[in-house]
């Protein structure tokens, strides 16, 4: 059924119908609306879990941890700050292999303390074992949660899930959203089967630490689960199609890519600023086209080169800063690697940190400096502030 | 349930021969029994116990990080009770790991009213690290962080007081116990599982290493420190201490001087001074809990 929500009810809305055992979390904007509303779900008893009211983000993930090698589904949500504290225990978490799902609601990195949108506090934790997904609309991040959880839990990943959306764009803005029955959610989701847990009946010990003729190979199982993820994405994707109407078998989305001299790249809800910019740009005779990584962990590579083949000049946004890199962000690495091709430019462009607006008129000209060559630079600077 | 004849912290670890710590696992776990789920925090009883792919420990046992074992329990026990289960939670960490690094997640967890036990293996610094000083650690302790030198004396603050923490938090049930009195342990971790809430047990385990002793005098060392009155064995019930063990108290100085971190304490001459101030320590114990026995 449709209903107009707001996209942190959008995600609570999801969450519920995942029926986690366990809830977790600490408040910070622009996550907050997800988990007062998960508390008021809990409170009218139309959410049948344990809400763990914790005194820190830190504190809320090291129970997710605790409740989920117990043997429960568990659920977090945080932004930014928040999930900088927990930055020690989301790499433990994976580590552990287990298969906790988490909103992230992209905010800023203080300093300068900022609550407004963009994606550095998911990119600095690039490399602890997480999947990634970001989501362009409300509709797409209400329907990842259960694809992540299904996803998560299969036995062949055992990861946790980012579920990264834009805070405020998208946390707060009204947007139509399909939300399936429970008996629906129920016949694509199946409930939680631990690969092993804490048992009384069956004692074993987790976490244990391990010497240098063991480390090794545990890093590598992790990142081997995260490479074998990529296609429990496609497929469980193309499943929720097939259910629901709405595939997410692509790990990328292709828009108007195919006769295009120029490509853009980029994640979250800009890019529905960038596919109407594009559509204008069009009109007009340019052929310009977007690619949107969804996945950004696993990266797509394989779905990057295919869509971005014979195209020469390729602009990445980014909505993070890789401070004291050449090219300045962590998404225009990922495409020139994936790219592999010296013939072709890849330039970087660091745009809209802290919340700071783009407009169409913006990617406009930000594809003229795509044309002429000019990039891996900050976009749109105040030069009367520098 | 307590089971003494059980093992549930068994055999082939790595601990330092005449550990305290080690025999204070074996202790909780007969107290606590094998219906129990153990959270360990990163140190010295982590490390000796469970190098992969071998483990001591016969019930389950988590290990995540250093300071967040009281969150992890949080979840522990909130799963069960989702789940309809009946284990005790049990945490088990280091003085570091709780008077220190973890003390904000410890606090949360009492006020959140979750049903676990915390149980602290107090060796009185950071031993699995080299012997650095924690909130634990006693005054005049020289320790690598405090070490006794031309211009100090070592540690220069006393123990915090985390056991009266933990019961302005409203637990019902705080406890003290020293691993010379093995049986007191056994009822005290026993106890505190079958108490509704959030408990707390804190054991004097002395450690060979770190203090500078043989490691046959462990259990000695226990029972000095008892008996001096710088270790007191109390319950704190519902915030009311009940029960602390009286002895016939012996100087402080006997304890002091067989120790390696206090021998700054007595050469190249003895420092009186410093001594009294112990000694002061554990007078204002005495006082507090009413453990002497007159004659």
């Amino acid at each position: 059924m449709k209903q107009i929500l707001e996209g942190s009810h959008a995600v609570a809305e999801a969450v519920k119908l995942c029926k986690p055992d366990v809830v977790s979390a600490y408040p910070i904007t622009p996550q907050t609306h997800i988990v007062e509303r998960l508390a008021e779900m809990v409170a009218d008893g139309d959410l049948d879990a344990e809400y763990i009211c914790v005194e820190s983000e830190f504190s809320a993930l090291s129970a997710c941890l605790g409740s989920s090698a117990a043997g429960s589904r568990v659920y977090s949500a945080t932004s930014s700050q928040g999930l900088l504290l927990m930055a020690e225990v989301c790499f433990n978490v994976a580590g552990m292999r287990q298969p906790i799902v988490m909103s992230i609601a992209n905010r800023a990195i203080s300093a300068p303390l900022s609550i407004w949108n963009d994606q550095q506090d998911s990119i600095a934790l690039r490399d602890c074992g997480w999947i990634q997904l970001y989501a362009e609309d409300a509709q797409e991040v209400h329907d990842f949660h259960y694809i992540a959880y299904k996803v998560a839990e299969d036995h062949q990943v055992l990861l946790p899930v980012f579920i990264c959306f834009d805070g405020f764009i998208l946390s707060h803005t009204y947007e139509p959203v399909d939300i399936p029955t429970a008996e629906e959610v129920n016949a694509f989701l199946p409930p939680y089967k631990p690969y092993n847990m804490l048992d009384a009946k069956n004692p074993l010990s987790m976490g244990m630490y391990a010497t240098p003729e063991y480390y090794m190979e545990f890093r590598y199982e992790v990142d081997q689960a995260m490479m074998r993820s990529a296609d429990l994405l496609r497929k469980v994707g193309k499943e929720f199609g097939e259910k629901f109407g709405r595939d997410y078998s692509n790990l990328v989305e292709e828009y108007r890519l195919e006769d295009a001299d120029v490509a853009l790249v980029a994640m979250g809800s800009i890019c529905g600023t960038i596919k109407d910019a594009i559509d204008e740009m069009r009109e007009a005779g340019k052929k310009v086209g977007l690619l949107r990584i969804v996945t950004y962990r696993p990266f797509p590579a394989e779905e990057v080169q295919k869509a971005l083949k014979g195209i020469t000049k390729i602009g990445v946004f980014e909505k993070n800063l890789m401070i004291g890199s050449r090219m300045k962000g962590a998404v225009g690495y990922e495409i020139k690697d994936a790219v592999n091709d010296s013939a072709v430019q890849v330039l970087s462009y660091v745009a809209g940190l802290g919340g700071r607006d783009i407009t169409i008129a913006d990617i406009k000209k930000m594809v003229g400096e795509i044309e002429a060559g000019r990039g891996d630079c900050f976009f749109g600077l105040r030069q009367e502030l520098i | 349930m307590a089971d003494k004849t059980c093992e549930l912290m068994d055999c082939g670890h790595r601990a330092c021969g005449g550990c305290g710590p080690a025999y204070a696992g074996r202790l909780i776990m007969k107290g606590a029994g094998p219906e129990s789920i153990v959270c360990a925090s990163t140190g010295c009883m982590e490390v000796f116990s469970t190098p992969y792919p071998q483990t001591a420990w016969k019930v389950p046992w988590i290990h995540s990080l250093f300071e967040n074992a009281a969150a992890v329990a949080s979840g522990v026990e909130a799963a069960l009770k989702k789940q309809g289960r009946k284990e005790n939670v049990l945490c088990i960490c280091g003085d570091g790991a709780t008077f220190d690094i973890g003390i904000q997640c410890i606090s949360g967890a009492f006020e959140r009213g979750h049903n676990i036990t915390y149980i602290c293996y107090d060796n009185e610094a950071y031993m699995n690290t080299g012997i650095q000083r924690s909130g634990a650690t006693p005054y005049d302790a020289s320790t690598t962080t405090s070490p006794a030198g031309r211009r100090s004396t070592g540690n220069n603050r006393p123990k915090k007081d985390m056991p009266q923490i933990l019961a302005a938090h409203g637990s019902p049930y705080v406890a003290t116990c020293s691993l010379a009195y093995p049986n007191d342990v056994i009822k005290k971790v026993d106890r505190a599982v079958t108490t509704e809430g959030p408990t707390y047990v804190q054991i004097h385990t002395p450690c060979c290493t770190g203090w500078g002793f043989d490691g046959s005098k462990t259990i000695e060392l226990g029972k000095m420190a008892v008996e001096c009155g710088l270790w007191v064995n109390y319950d704190i019930v519902n915030g009311k201490v009940e029960k602390a063990k009286k002895v016939k108290r012996k100087p402080v100085e006997e304890y002091l001087k067989v120790q390696k971190r206090f021998a700054h304490l007595f050469k190249p001459q003895k420092n009186e001074a410093e001594i009294a101030k112990i000694q002061a320590i554990a007078d204002a114990n005495a006082e507090k809990f009413g453990i002497d026995i007159n004659i």
